[in-house]
């Protein structure tokens, strides 16, 4: 699996009021790699994730999955959404079969997968309950358990814990890289909280806002045995620090900016 | 356990209102502040009710109406559906159907019946035709209305797991607006009901509405009211029907 994401710009709306929100994105992910995309809110990271997933077309770039165009949505990219994805009309057992359903694959396959990615996000118990009996980290882990059982080459994670509570966002994070390596999908990871890219990913891409750019890209290779103990980790909080000033620094950019609008006395502001 | 818990039961307190209401008729009645030409005491309504019972009267009439309504109503739940689903989903039906149904429906039912009775004579056609014109834009429109908000997320998700066209209608549209779309047959089957009367009342051999207009040419009041409970009967006994329905076939959103 390669997924390869070149010179990608994005506009929305048409002529005068077009507004560019993503400009030249560039990245690549390997099969078995686990990607974050870190920004801010207008970051247009979002967008990214959407693009790949074929919910939106570029304005321009190409996106490429082995070598194929993406031209729309397709099972080989699986999606997890920050929250209310899970359909509440089926139990968790019928939302993890939905997609299996939907692909057309015969019963005693979607019963025996079902059945074994209920137990990966370890929901055996739970199969029988509705969305709404379940707690929010449990709905994300049925819903990751669907984006799974699928079978996508890659797994697009949108903010897939932002709507849950601190101490269970940690353990859904430590769970999630426990699957990572357990299972070796592909991952690509949205998120604005950098301490849980730089806990699970490899390689992290910071992007600026207006208009939605990459600005720098890590490698952070760490010791991730224990996941609980490198958040303390001095290395890891040095990253995390000099990531973090960088990010506050693109914040403060469109301030600076306007500041500097405020300073200038040229009248007409209209350009091409 | 306070009085006001004791009193908090689902049914008590509807039943309360109902019989204060007949108590305050009997009395009012029984005092004979009124005429009773105008205002007949329950006992005479019952005792009228009675008779038309067993002339065979109430069940004719009854079943003349409710054959109406029945006929209207599921030309009308047939159409609404497909065509609701289509403007909710699609922005090109919209743009094209939207004006044009925010425009009939204003346009009052009843303000057709002329217009029926010319093209369609006085048979039950243009009965069952009022009650399809007065309910499909409100059905349409509501079903349009849920389908818009079904929320992006499970489109997508459904998109993003391999879904394609009629699947995402068949398999997430149409559970997600089940519970809307009941609820919107339920609430617009008062209007039908209100047409069936309105038609029997300009025109018909039989139908509730029809055996009232008698009644007021022969200032008999207490059939007039009769015919007021029995429909009200109904429509309540429908109205119940639905809500089973609802609780039946979606349990998840209530």
């Amino acid at each position: 699996m390669h997924l390869s994401v070149q010179g990608v710009s994005k506009s929305f709306g048409k002529g005068r009021d077009s507004k560019l929100v993503l400009d030249d994105i560039n990245l690549e992910i390997n099969s078995g790699e686990f990607v974050a995309l870190v920004g801010s809110s207008g970051s247009g990271k979002s967008t990214v994730m959407r693009l790949i997933a074929g919910l939106e077309q570029p304005s321009s770039g190409t996106i490429h999955m082995d070598d194929r165009p993406v031209r729309g949505p397709g099972p080989d990219r699986g999606m997890v959404f920050q929250k209310y994805s899970l359909y509440p009309w089926l139990s968790a057992a019928d939302n993890v079969a939905f997609g299996m359903r939907l692909q057309g694959r015969n019963k005693r396959d979607v019963k025996e997968r079902t059945a074994y990615y209920l137990e990966v996000v370890g929901l055996q118990d739970s199969a029988s309950r509705f969305p709404r009996q379940l707690s929010g980290g449990m709905q994300q882990r049925v819903a990751i358990a669907r984006a799974l059982a699928a079978d996508p080459k890659v797994m697009l994670l949108d903010e897939p814990f932002g709507a849950l509570d601190l101490q269970i966002r940690e353990s859904m994070q430590e769970f999630l890289y426990q699957l990572w390596e357990r299972s070796g999908l592909t991952a690509l990871l949205i998120t604005h909280d950098l301490e849980e890219a730089l806990l699970m990913a490899q390689k992290v891409h910071i992007m600026a806002p207006r208009p939605g750019r990459i600005v720098r890209t890590v490698a952070a290779t760490l010791d991730r045995s224990n996941l609980s103990a490198l958040r303390m980790e001095r290395s890891f909080l040095e990253l995390r620090e000099d990531l973090a000033g960088c990010l506050r620094g693109l914040d403060q950019e469109p301030a600076a900016l306007a500041a500097r609008s405020l300073a200038s006395t040229t009248g007409s502001s209209s350009s091409g | 356990m306070s009085l006001r818990r004791q009193l908090d039961q689902p049914w008590l307190l509807g039943l309360v209102g109902i019989f204060s209401l007949l108590l305050l008729w009997q009395l009012v009645a029984a005092s004979r502040v009124v005429d009773p030409l105008f205002l007949p005491s329950p006992a005479e309504v019952l005792a009228a009710g009675a008779e038309q019972a067993q002339e065979g009267i109430l069940v004719n009439d009854a079943v003349a109406s409710i054959g109406r309504v029945l006929g209207g109503y599921a030309l009308s739940i047939l159409v609404s559906l497909p065509l609701g689903i289509a403007m909710g989903s699609n922005r090109l039906v919209c743009q094209l159907l939207e004006p044009l149904l925010g425009l009939i429906r204003y346009m009052p039912a009843p303000a057709f019946i002329p217009l029926l009775i010319i093209y369609f004579g006085l048979g039950e056609l243009p009965k069952v035709l009022l009650i399809f014109i007065g309910t499909l834009f409100f059905n349409t429109l509501m079903i349009m209305d849920a389908v818009k908000f079904v929320p992006r997320e499970l489109l997508e998700s459904a998109l993003t797991m391999g879904g394609r066209g009629l699947q995402i209608i068949t398999k997430v549209v149409a559970p997600f607006i089940a519970p809307q779309v009941l609820d919107a047959y339920r609430i617009n089957m008062a209007a039908a009901w209100n047409l069936v009367i309105v038609a029997e009342l300009v025109a018909a051999n039989e139908g509730l509405g029809k055996r009232i207009s008698l009644a007021q040419r022969f200032l008999r009041t207490d059939e007039i009211f009769v015919g007021l409970i029995v429909i009200g009967l109904i429509g309540l006994l429908i109205d119940l029907g639905f809500r089973l329905l609802m609780r039946r076939t979606c349990r998840w959103a209530i």
